[in-house]
């Protein structure tokens, strides 16, 4: 079987997602064509050797769905020839889309491919999909599932992490983050996301707190206290874990991934194209997995896709040298450093979605792409990106430089 | 059984009227008449619209109870079809129905308004309007779940639909469930000029085209939402307990999307799944056993009803008052005593407060506050009690006490008069040891707080007479509590069963169970809350002076219960007392949610190897209905419907779970006896299989089938 690799990888900047936010004017569709150009641009591709265009997007309705992939494809240029297909895996959505461009190049049948992701979070929001399993009672009722931000809570409840625990984390993705941007350290990844006359909208990730202290993010309520006090959610976790007395209420904005809207392409393909066009490999995949998990704590997947993908890789977590790891909430990346044995100073060592935004679908594609920057900064070699996702999954991905 | 008559306008009556009963129902025979009538109307051309009413004081008070639970599956779904195709045949057939509620249009009768195309109701506090068939484990199958959103949307529907809510023609004229409320001998009228009236629609809006259901389809936003918000809540209350809420919201989200018919497919589908499960029919069979209570069916037949006029109350305190309120309640003068006046006064204003609350809600009339109120004289002058021709006696829990206050009582009561003692603990044979004349002196265990609570525990000492059995009897049902007969032991049935699931918590937390699994455990094992919360709301010196008694009473025969050296511990090493010290298994912190004391983690520590969440949770249930089969082979119960009624109201064991002897029938009885038989080997006698329940399950045998009247389980 062929090997992937990754030749080259690009992301637009997040724009706060909400109407004050800069893309908010801009459709997903102009935002994913951005990304395929400049895919197409960097590495002067004739396009039409590309053989799939896969897309990770979580709210596949409305101006996202049919879809997105296709029309991205289409209005960004490609040749007619080039398919196009979205994904839905919730948050690793992106990723997703990556894996499974990658095996279509393994499994023989693409040489070329894209995988990446788009989300306007400002003008299809979260939740505008629907979906039986939050909706329908015959999934929903037996299967105890909760709004995230209750699993969340249930997890820092459940491994006795304290608000400082979690606020601590969040101003360090903070700083992470500032200090990245102002070392430049993005610079080689953003794609400025630009009008139809050119005129720039948003170079730069837009959510960020730079100044953030502790005194900042202890003032903030917590967001679930309601839903779960309330609603009833609180009781329908305990059941499922009838070991907690009640659950402890800390996630909130400054500790929670933010809203954003963005969109994130990889190319991916196999050795031999890669010598035709003259690119060179930047990295390769190692393994890739994904996991489900328990739903009604939901995000517990990340360690147990770590561990099957570099167990696929013939690796143990000690040999990674960088983590992605999502920061949908403090909790699940506390969560996971302690489950897989992992120090801070390897995860997430530029910052996350606390600081900077997770744009549903495109995360998991914009993560592998901050994570091969920072692993060529570095000169390290393996890296793995990993994601928890609704329902109670989790994806990974195990990349090695080249 | 249901007239026909058509006047010279044209407007046809069908007019329910069901011979030798008193109240319409849908049965087999009735709903084939109806079908008739509605064709009948539809066929003539000299009709041009009908009137659904009654003869009845009711309108249709639901499916035939005595008819619907002995159909089988394929019978159910044939009668199911018949009334939901004759309903939709009256609302398709192109002429105008109105109905003309009069009185109650519960379940099936008041789908059959649904179905009309217009309701009109008597301004008449006899009208209720509802579909409570939840509370029986099943859902409103005649077209309920489906024309109930449509016609009010789904967030005012499902309310209605999960917990049955009954409502008053004001009340269901402001939720949209009528069209109109007028008085109440203008019912038949109002109804003919509707038909008459160029606005008599013969289409229901849902048959009408672009009709939209109000505030959008589950799969609209809000309907989502709404959904979302359901689901949580109804798992949230019942503990994933009862199959039927759960039905009802898929029957409303998949089918309140799709056009009538459909969704009448739909809900006929999991009405015939809720009508096969268990826990339906435990709800029907609890139904029918309170209704037996009621009928007084126990009750020695040779004496005559004891016509009461004047009750005696001795003791103002919590009980003594609840007790004062609902004998006054029911029209009769009460005389409460305590030692004095002030106190017995502060008794009588527990009556003045809650009926402050229900002059308040607009429910009650000052004159009638008033009224009530006169009919209850505090005192602290025993001769005022001169008259009575039954006393309850409702003072602390002493022996001593309770005999003291009995004495001076009778000392005026004509030798004819009850003495009846609200203890919850004391044997009745032993206090009647007070009493000039044991033949009159009985237990009457109320439940607190007694206005609200509907059981009340009869207990007969070994003097106490038939026919003072049978005055007693007649008391409850005047005063409506629902009155279950047991003879004397210690604990009687209630508080010695229920304080076997509060013994089994504690011996839990003592084995390193953490409290909060314990805890939880108590609900998934449908009990409203855990073993702890209860202990402490009991309060744990009340249990440890209970045990102090027993010891005392039983000497060398005495062993300990359960987790005694967990309650030991609590009170006399660490002063625990419970809720009304504001500590207890938990904390009571002033204006914040009780928690559980961390200080329990020091006292039990918690084993790290606890067991799987499921054996504690059948620890928890089959505990208490180990204990019920005992009363039932000792005899201290005499009929398994009175201890699982006696279960439900005394101490809430989960309905659903059939009441404490339902839930054996419910698990099987071999099942359980074997299942038994591995927890007592891990936990020791306590869980040993009674003779009676081994040989029951040897034979095959069922525990209701020897009872008439029930359904069998089988």
């Amino acid at each position: 079987m062929a090997e992937a690799y990754i030749y080259d990888a690009v992301r637009t900047p997040r724009g706060r997602g909400k109407s004050s936010g800069s893309l908010h004017q801009s459709t997903p569709l102009s935002l994913a064509s951005t990304v395929l150009r400049a895919i197409r641009d960097r590495s002067r591709l004739d396009t039409s050797l590309v053989d799939d265009v896969v897309l990770g997007c979580v709210e596949a309705t409305g101006e996202q769905g049919a879809d997105i992939a296709r029309s991205a494809v289409l209005d960004a240029g490609y040749a007619d020839s080039v398919a196009g297909v979205t994904v839905g895996r919730f948050c690793a959505s992106g990723l997703e889309a990556c894996n499974t461009a990658a095996a279509k190049v393994i499994a023989g049948e693409a040489s070329l491919a894209i995988g990446g992701g788009v989300e306007s979070m400002s003008r299809v929001p979260i939740g505008s999909s629907g979906g039986a399993l939050f909706y329908d009672p015959r999934i929903a009722f037996p299967q105890r599932i909760v709004p995230q931000g209750i699993s969340a809570d249930l997890i820092a409840t459940l491994r006795g992490y304290s608000r400082m625990d979690l606020d601590g984390y969040a101003l360090e993705s903070q700083q992470r983050a500032a200090c990245a941007w102002n070392n430049g350290w993005f610079r080689n990844s953003i794609v400025p996301v630009v009008d139809l006359n050119g005129n720039l909208i948003l170079d730069r990730d837009e959510l960020m707190r730079p100044g953030t202290t502790m005194e900042d993010l202890a003032r903030l309520e917590p967001s679930f206290t309601v839903l779960g006090e309330k609603f009833g959610y609180d009781s329908v976790a305990i059941q499922r874990y009838p070991g907690v007395e009640a659950i402890r209420h800390l996630h909130h904005p400054g500790n929670s991934s933010g809203i954003v809207d963005g969109a994130a392409a990889v190319l991916i393909g196999n050795a031999r194209i890669g010598e035709e066009l003259g690119l060179k490999p930047r990295a390769r995949f190692r393994a890739c997995a994904s996991i489900g998990s328990e739903p009604t704590i939901m995000l517990t997947g990340p360690s147990y896709a770590v561990a099957k993908a570099l167990r696929k890789a013939g690796m143990a977590a000690a040999d990674v040298d960088l983590f992605e790891v999502n920061e949908a909430f403090a909790a699940v990346v506390l969560c996971f450093m302690d489950e897989a044995g992992v120090s801070r100073e390897k995860v997430n060592v530029n910052g996350g979605a606390i600081a900077m935004g997770h744009p549903l679908g495109a995360t998991g594609a914009m993560l592998l792409g901050t994570l091969l920057d920072e692993l060529e900064r570095r000169d390290l070699a393996i890296g793995v990106v990993t994601l928890c996702v609704g329902g109670g999954m989790g994806t990974a991905t195990v990349i090695e430089r080249i | 059984m249901i007239d026909y008559h058509v006047d010279a306008d044209g407007i046809a009556t069908i007019r329910w009227d069901m011979p030798g009963r008193a109240l319409n129902v849908l049965n087999a025979q009735s709903i084939e008449e109806f079908a008739r009538c509605v064709e009948q109307a539809l066929g003539d051309p000299q009709v041009r619209g009908a009137i659904v009413a009654s003869s009845k004081p009711g309108f249709i008070a639901g499916a035939d109870l005595e008819w619907l639970p002995h159909l089988d599956a394929q019978q159910m779904q044939a009668q199911g079809g018949r009334i939901r195709q004759s309903l939709r045949r009256m609302e398709t057939g192109g002429k105008p129905f109105v109905a003309a509620i009069n009185g109650a249009a519960l379940g099936g009768g008041f789908e059959v308004c649904l179905a009309c195309h217009h309701r009109i109701a008597a301004d008449n506090p006899a009208v209720e309007v509802g579909l409570p068939e939840v509370q029986l484990g099943l859902l409103p199958g005649a077209g309920g779940t489906q024309r109930l959103p449509r016609m009010i949307g789904i967030r005012n529907a499902l309310p209605l639909l999960l917990e049955g809510w009954k409502l008053r023609s004001r009340e269901a004229l402001e939720s949209g469930l009528v069209d109109a409320v007028v008085p109440d001998g203008e019912l038949l009228s109002a109804a003919r000029a509707w038909l008459l009236s160029p606005g008599a629609q013969a289409v229901q809006p849902w048959d009408a085209k672009g009709f939209r259901i109000p505030g959008g389809p589950p799969g609209s936003p809000a309907g989502m939402e709404t959904i979302a918000a359901a689901i949580a809540m109804v798992r949230a209350k019942t503990w994933g307990l009862y199959p039927a809420p759960f039905d009802i919201l898929s029957a409303v989200y998949e089918g309140c999307g799709v056009d009538i018919d459909t969704g009448l497919k739909i809900e006929e589908r999991y009405f015939l799944h809720l009508f096969g499960t268990p826990e339906a029919r435990n709800l029907i069979r609890l139904f029918f056993a309170r209704v037996g209570l009621h009928k007084l069916a126990a009750r020695p037949q040779a004496f005559p009803t004891q016509a009461y006029t004047k009750i005696g109350v001795l003791g103002a305190g919590m009980m003594g008052a609840g007790i004062a309120y609902v004998c006054a309640d029911a029209g009769l003068e009460v005389v409460l005593l305590d030692t004095a006046p002030e106190i017995a006064e502060r008794g009588k204003s527990y009556s003045a407060r809650l009926l402050d609350k229900k002059a308040a809600a607009g429910r009650l009339s000052p004159e009638a506050r008033d009224r009530f109120l006169a009919r209850i004289r505090p005192t602290a002058d025993y001769a005022d009690l001169d008259g009575c021709e039954l006393v309850v006696e409702a003072v602390f829990e002493s022996f001593d006490l309770k005999g003291a206050v009995t004495r001076q009582a009778e000392a005026v009561l004509s030798p004819r008069a009850i003495l009846a003692s609200n203890t919850s603990t004391l044997p009745i044979t032993g206090l009647a040891q007070a009493s000039a004349r044991p033949k009159n002196f009985i237990g009457m265990h109320f439940f607190s707080p007694v206005d609200k609570m509907p059981l009340v525990e009869i207990i007969r000492g070994r003097d106490t007479s038939d026919e003072c059995l049978a005055r007693v009897m007649d008391l409850a049902a005047r005063i409506r509590k629902t009155p279950i007969v047991v003879n004397d032991s210690r604990g009687f049935y209630t508080s010695r069963v229920f304080g076997t699931y509060l013994n089994e918590g504690l011996a839990m937390l003592g084995e390193g169970i953490a409290p909060a699994l314990i805890e939880n455990a108590g609900r998934l094992a449908g009990m409203p809350l855990g073993p702890l919360a209860l202990a402490d709301e009991v309060s744990l010196d009340l249990q440890a002076r209970i045990r102090a008694q027993a010891m005392a009473a039983l000497g060398d025969a005495w062993r300990p219960p359960p987790g005694d050296q967990v309650l030991l511990a609590m009170v006399e090493q660490h002063g625990r007392l419970g809720k009304k010290i504001g500590q207890g298994f938990y904390d009571y912190p002033a204006g914040a949610r009780k928690s559980l004391w961390p200080g329990l983690a020091d006292c039990f520590p918690v084993r790290s190897d606890p067991p799987e969440i499921a054996e504690i949770v059948r620890r928890l249930r089959y505990v208490q209905s180990l204990e019920s089969v005992r009363c039932l082979e000792e005899g201290v119960v005499t009929d398994p419907r009175d201890a699982d009624v006696g279960s439900v109201l005394g101490w809430s064991f989960c309905p659903a779970l059939g009441g404490a002897i339902g839930h054996i029938e419910t698990v099987g009885l071999a099942r359980f006896a074997a299942e038994c038989q591995l927890l007592e080997e891990a936990y020791g006698e306590r869980f040993r299989v009674p003779a009676l329940l081994r040989d029951m399950a040897e034979r095959g045998a069922s525990f209701y089938s020897a009872s008439p009247g029930i359904i069998s389980s089988t």
